[in-house]
């Protein structure tokens, strides 16, 4: 082991990288949830479409149904990457 | 009132079955006529756990077949009063199991048995049997390990709690669903390893019935047939004690969630 080792920021727990990891992965499966059937087919359907532009992460499209009185809104975001906005 | 809890939680082998049996037990130590159901159809277990295997005639499906009234099926515990065990079905075939005939079997047992509680120890997955196990429910209890698959597994099972019950189908809302942490060992979390409480609790975002440590009791319990709770010295028989009383709302601090074996740091610092 190198004395830079020593230098550089500490390591991560295990625990703290599984706990970011659920984080992430728990708000984008309730993102979905409760909705019909259709939208996780649909988020990987967009996806398909904005790779074919854009080359962007698999968690790149975010779909979210939300009620409001009586009223059913899907709100689509596409989070692209810096180079592509520029 | 009968009440109908649901022992539930996605993922296999995390500690439902022992959580059934050490749940039904502790309500019927407390004079609550209890009955606890195995709803893994196919994979009968908690006969095991409860050390009644031997004592197994009717099932599940026989009841609701109408092959034995409940009566006839439930096995009447040895040790504890109060307490009945129906065991699941051996069949292989998947709709043994229908939403009437298992409404029936709540029926009789609050019809013609006067439970107070009712412990539906689910099987795995989130498939036909689990759904079944949960739709009746007044009451969940999600159990959970302190491992990332076991975690997002619990976090798909209270959307399915929040959407799939009775409760919910009659527009009544959510039923409460508490969190069940099993296995959890205190030395692995303050080494890094291993996801604290706070962790999983701030990710599901639900009540915290209990912290159940890893403990070779559990095991000790298995090879016996006695339900862990039962062993009154142990470190998870008194977390389940604890559980059991906190479900009935005793407002009790939460034990075994930190190492006695400190570091100099605890020492020094430690509560
Ligand atoms: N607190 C615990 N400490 C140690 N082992 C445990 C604990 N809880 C459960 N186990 C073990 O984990 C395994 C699975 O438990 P079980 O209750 O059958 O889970 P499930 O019903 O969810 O499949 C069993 O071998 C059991 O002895
Ligand atoms: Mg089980």
């Amino acid at each position: 082991m190198s004395i830079f080792s020593y230098l550089l920021p500490k390591k991560q727990s295990s625990a703290s990288v599984a706990k970011e990891r659920l984080q992430i992965i728990v708000a984008r499966e309730r993102s979905t949830r409760g909705g019909p059937d259709y939208l996780p087919q649909l988020q990987e359907e967009l996806l398909q479409v904005v790779r074919k532009y854009v080359p962007v992460d698999q968690d790149a499209v975010n779909i979210q149904l939300d009620r409001e009185s009586g009223c059913e809104i899907l709100e689509l975001n596409i989070t692209l990457p810096e180079e592509a906005a520029q | 009132m009968t009440k109908i809890v649901v022992v539930t939680s996605g993922k296999g082998g995390v500690g439902k079955t022992t959580t059934s049996a050490a749940l039904a037990t502790g309500l019927a130590l407390r004079g609550f006529k209890t009955t606890v159901i195995d709803f893994d159809v196919g994979l009968r277990n908690l006969d095991l756990i409860m050390g009644c295997e031997r004592r197994v005639v009717y099932d599940l499906v026989n009841v609701i077949n109408g092959d034995a009234n409940i009566k006839q099926a439930v096995i009447k515990d040895k040790k504890v009063d109060n307490l009945f065990i129906l065991p699941a079905s051996q069949t292989r075939d998947k709709d043994a199991l229908s939403q009437e005939g298992v409404e029936g079997v709540f029926r009789a047992l609050r019809e013609d048995m006067e439970m107070d509680y009712i412990i539906c120890d689910s099987p795995a997955g989130i498939e036909k049997g689990a759904l079944m196990a949960a739709y009746f429910a007044d009451e969940a209890v999600v159990v959970t390990n302190p491992e990332v698959s076991s975690v997002r597994d619990s976090d798909r099972m209270i959307g399915i709690l929040a959407s799939k019950t009775r409760h919910a189908e009659e527009g009544k809302g959510d039923i409460p669903a508490r969190l069940l942490l099993t296995r959890y060992s205190p030395e692995r979390v303050e080494k890094g390893e291993m996801l604290s409480v706070e962790d999983v609790q701030e990710i599901l975002a639900i009540e915290l019935l209990g912290v159940i440590p890893e403990s070779q009791a559990v095991l000790n319990a298995s090879n016996a047939g006695s339900p862990v709770i039962l062993d009154t010295d142990s470190d998870a028989g008194q977390a389940y004690s604890d559980a059991v009383a906190r479900f009935l709302g005793d407002q009790l601090p939460h034990r075994f969630t930190t190492s006695n074996k400190k570091g100099l740091f605890g020492r020094l610092f430690g509560g």
